[in-house]
């Protein structure tokens, strides 16, 4: 027997390719004929089309073909499919494939142009007239929600797109308890995903066989493909939609985009492969973002600091259409009450339509703005009680023999919420531990000799991940003996392929990179839902583990009758079974499932069915929470308004691991994500005009290697009873607590001065305004 | 139709000719022309180093510069990195090692950036990798991989020599 795959610090499947150079994403698909595309998109927040004139640019020698809405005939007449339907939703409002006669968002898709390669179909963009009449355009969301504001879209009768409400127990009861009640407003901003990999999409029309194929780079190929099927009224199965190796996602590919439709509308009707890449500039304006939240809180607390209750409204920046349902807003308000036992919840959310591009879940969804809110509502109490900032989250976590901890809230689809295991105590003990806080104080002290403020910051979270209902999984034997895994889920780097290869190997004796892996495909057995929300790794890998489990069963039986022993005294190793104990007697499994396969006029076997495979499902109705706490040093330099990141230690539960070379990925990438959401990026666009003032990664500032710190990971493992692996979600787990983390050690820092952080992100001129206002106020 | 130049280069030690126009950028030359799809182009505006390579040994930016300005250049591109044999270079070994990647976009341009340098300062401090690959972004993995990469593929350059 070998080492025990699955837990294991094994490499990657996929890096041989990609260290290589021969991974293969959209553009790396080639196939021959394929057009190149490029979109005329809105220069104008808000307008009326008046007229467009395609004539030049069809006229331009290697201009296959230019098309505006009406070119592409009857079929796209309606409005795009409702990704997400909800009947909270007030203004149900998805964009036209392009623009009818009106556009509401600069960089929103009107004409597109197709020729023999991506220049010329620039060439014929750069051609086309267009006649815009400018519409007065609104781009803050609380500014779009009052009565005076002008319509994002002429034919709305609000700029509501919904409001949420989350509550439950009784709130008045909690404030009318309460030692003390402290209100504090918050503005958050989380910018756009930019995933390394633009969008990108190939579409190749086989008329004769009756079939649409289109790669793209996306979370969700089988979304793509339901979607595309029910707006272009065709069979599911007519439509396969494969999702190739993908540049990052974090959320936004997760969608079904215009330019997917456009580009299959495109291919059917020229009969010839047509390719869109998108380019940075243009997912600066075409990509989904997240963008602005206000909040107004007030917290009901005890004089220790024990929290009854919460009453908050945000408003939240929807953007100019609701093509994703309510993800993003609903999961700013449901993990409310995070990681602490709280008796009444309150929330109520706003989300307002504005004349930008649509806003959909990045890395955490709302969870990180909800954590956020927590974490700072935590801090403050601290801050006006005089209170250890620790010490309050441990008063109010949930405790370990409280779990299943049932919140007393309850989904739309009527589950109760129910955390389902973790130790919240002892998770924020290992992170304060590793960041030596006993010593902080002399780290602080001698920090302020040399000029320094330093500053540690603490925040803790839990995510409900996994989400239900399911992705399954195949597993298989081929003749050849190799282990095969077909999961319809796709990867933008995760490595979802070596994971469900750990979890297969070990039933069949053999190694991770022994077993074929195919992912992201419709063709695929196993249905599939999106790789969203920290879902797939607890939700497919129980799949593969129940696939294999029968793949094994079937080949332990099957040899037992060659053996003439009990299935109980077989082993699988290295391929082979054999009985436990005797050397030198063996079967492969490859023989095994030959003797499965369709042979002529050889009959199955007795009692059992065709094939050595099998394709199961793990189905769920709850999700799994990891959780955990993080903490971080850093040095602010008053002068400059600087904030340099010095350490961060993460400790955080995310179940049974896998592979912890990959959790460790995951949690480092996404702490640095939520770095760059807490002092860099910035979406910012200009009040008036609705134009935005960043479009290109000099002017929108990602986190670069430079400013950050050193990451220390510690794991803790409380396996998830919702699942047979234990397995929860870790993609995310990094990115919720990161910001509020930051932005807690931030103010800590600055404490002496009386700075109060309520906001991010925080460029080094915002932190100096609010440094300066106090020593104004002290020396005053 | 525009004027069409006649350019020849060498990429990976092998020699390519096509008559192009100028304003092909040498990243869409080599991916489309040539067919090298391992350079990536994640920006067409020169700042987030996935489109990496090497023209006459040093790295540049192949979506900041035409293909044009490449006439007669040796060129080398990730697929030119490892030994003809498939032998790793120690920085693609270093990458896998170290979990310096998950998307793999920006890992072409990252490798071919640490691998020029690391020709010219084989013994690089923490910070100078840092400052290094200030120039490439990877949205995925927070860097500290891609830094431990690069170390432990210099000091395995050191111990070879």
């Amino acid at each position: 027997m070998g080492v025990r795959n699955l837990g294991a610090a094994v490499h990657r499947i996929e890096d041989g390719r990609l260290i290589t150079g021969k991974g293969k994403y959209v553009d790396d698909i080639k196939i021959p004929g394929t057009l190149s595309a490029a979109f005329l998109r809105s220069s104008e927040a808000h307008a009326r089309i008046k007229s467009i004139d395609l004539t030049a640019a069809r006229a331009i020698p290697g201009v296959i073909a230019v098309y505006a809405l009406e070119d592409l005939g009857p079929q796209a007449a309606q409005r795009m499919v409702q990704a997400y339907p909800n009947p909270a939703i007030k203004t149900d409002i998805t964009p036209y494939p392009l623009a009818k006669d009106e556009v509401c968002y600069v960089g929103e898709p009107i004409a597109i142009v197709i020729a023999e390669s991506r220049y010329l179909a620039e060439d014929g963009v750069q051609a086309i007239d267009i006649d815009l009449e400018t519409l007065p355009c609104v781009i803050d969301a609380r500014d779009a929600l009052k009565p005076e504001a002008p319509a994002v879209q002429t034919s709305f009768a609000s700029n509501l797109a919904a409001t949420l409400n989350w509550k439950f127990g009784d709130i008045d009861k909690a404030f009318a308890d309460a030692d003390h009640v402290f209100e504090e407003e918050y503005f958050q901003h989380r910018g756009a995903p930019h995933f390394m990999e633009c969008r990108g999409v190939l579409a190749q029309s086989d008329v004769a066989g009756g079939r649409l194929t289109l790669w793209s780079s996306t979370q969700s190929p089988f979304l793509v493909r339901r979607y595309l099927a029910a707006y272009l009224e065709r069979e599911e199965s007519s439509i396969r939609v494969l999702a190739p190796d993908v540049g990052g996602g974090f959320g936004p590919k997760a969608l079904h985009y215009a330019e997917e439709l456009v580009i299959a509308m495109a291919a059917e009707k020229l009969g010839r492969p047509v390719k869109w890449i998108e380019d940075r500039r243009e997912n600066f304006v075409g990509t989904t973002q997240q963008r602005d939240q206000w909040w107004q809180v007030q917290v009901a607390c005890k004089k220790n600091g024990h929290i009854l209750g919460i009453r908050a409204q945000c408003i939240h920046d929807n953007g100019a259409y609701v093509p994703y349902g309510l993800l993003l807003p609903n999961t700013s308000v449901v993990p409310f009450p995070g990681p602490y036992a709280i008796g009444a919840i309150d929330v109520q959310l706003h989300s307002a339509l504005t004349n930008a591009v649509p806003t959909t879940p990045i890395r955490g969804a709302g969870r990180p703005n909800a954590t956020f809110v927590m974490e700072r509502t935590v801090d403050t109490i601290a801050r006006e009680l005089g209170l250890d900032r620790a010490e309050v989250r441990s008063l109010n976590f949930v405790r370990k023999d409280q779990f299943p901890y049932e919140t007393g809230a309850k989904l739309p689809t009527g589950i109760t919420v129910q955390y389902d295991s973790g130790d919240y105590h002892k998770t924020l003990e290992m992170a304060l531990e590793a960041s030596n806080k006993d010593t902080f104080e002399a780290r602080r002290q001698a920090a302020a000799q040399t000029g320094k403020w330093r500053g540690l910051g603490i925040a803790s979270y839990n995510e409900d991940s996994g989400l239900p209902p399911y992705e399954g999984a195949t597993v298989k034997i081929l003749p050849s003996g190799r282990v095969v895994v077909e999961v319809g889920s796709c990867a933008q780097g995760q490595g979802l392929e070596t994971i469900v290869a750990q979890i297969a190997a070990d039933y069949f004796g053999v190694q991770t990179h022994d077993v074929l892996v195919r992912t992201g495909d419709t063709d695929l057995p196993a249905l599939a839902l999106s790789t969203v929300g920290s879902r797939v790794a607890a939700t497919v890998g129980p799949s593969v583990h129940l696939a294999a489990e029968q793949v094994r069963e079937k080949a332990l039986k099957l040899a037992a009758r060659d053996f003439e022993a009990s299935e109980n005294d077989l082993e699988i190793v290295d391929g082979r079974v054999s009985i436990k104990g005797v050397p030198g007697k063996s079967i492969k499994l490859g023989d095994l499932s030959r003797r499965l396969i369709a042979n002529v006029n050889m009959p199955v076997p007795a009692g059992f069915s065709p094939g050595l495979e099998a394709t199961a499902y793990h189905t769920t109705n709850r999700p799994v929470y990891a959780n955990g706490s993080n903490v971080c040093e850093v040095e602010v330099d008053i002068d400059t308004g600087e904030v340099h990141l010095l350490d961060y230690w993460v400790a955080h539960d995310c179940g049974t691991i896998i592979n912890p070379r990959l959790v460790d990925g995951q949690i480092i990438g996404g702490v640095v994500h939520g770095i760059g959401n807490a002092l860099f990026e910035h979406m910012k666009y200009d009040r008036e005009t609705g134009q935005p003032l960043c479009n290109n990664l000099g002017e929108y500032l990602l986190p670069l290697a430079t400013e950050m710190p050193q990451i220390h990971l510690q794991h803790m493992e409380s396996p998830s009873p919702v699942n047979p692996l234990g397995i929860k979600g870790a993609g995310e787990g990094g990115t919720i607590p990161g910001i509020a983390c930051i932005i807690s050690a931030i103010e800590d820092a600055l404490r002496p001065l009386g700075v109060k952080i309520n906001e991010y992100p925080l460029s080094p001129e915002r932190l100096l305004e609010l440094i300066d206002a106090k020593r104004h106020q002290k020396a005053s | 139709m525009s004027t069409l130049h006649a350019v020849e280069m060498t990429i990976n030690g092998q020699s390519y000719q096509a008559d192009i126009e100028a304003r092909i950028t040498l990243a869409d030359f080599i991916r489309h022309t040539c067919g090298l799809t391992g350079t990536h182009v994640g920006c067409e505006h020169g700042v987030c180093g996935a489109c990496t390579l090497k023209v006459d040994g040093r790295a540049v930016r192949s979506c900041t510069m035409y293909a044009v300005q490449a006439d007669g250049a040796s060129v080398t591109t990730v697929e030119g990195l490892a030994q003809p044999d498939g032998t790793l270079h120690p920085v693609q070994q270093a990458f896998t090692d170290c979990n310096g990647l998950q998307c793999g976009f920006c890992t072409p341009g990252m490798q071919m950036t640490i691998a020029a340098y690391l020709e010219e300062n084989p013994n690089p401090t923490e910070r100078e990798i840092r400052e290094l690959i200030s120039g490439n972004i990877c949205r995925c993995t927070g860097y500290q991989g891609i830094v431990r990469a690069a170390l432990d593929a210099a000091q395995k350059l050191r111990e070879a020599r």
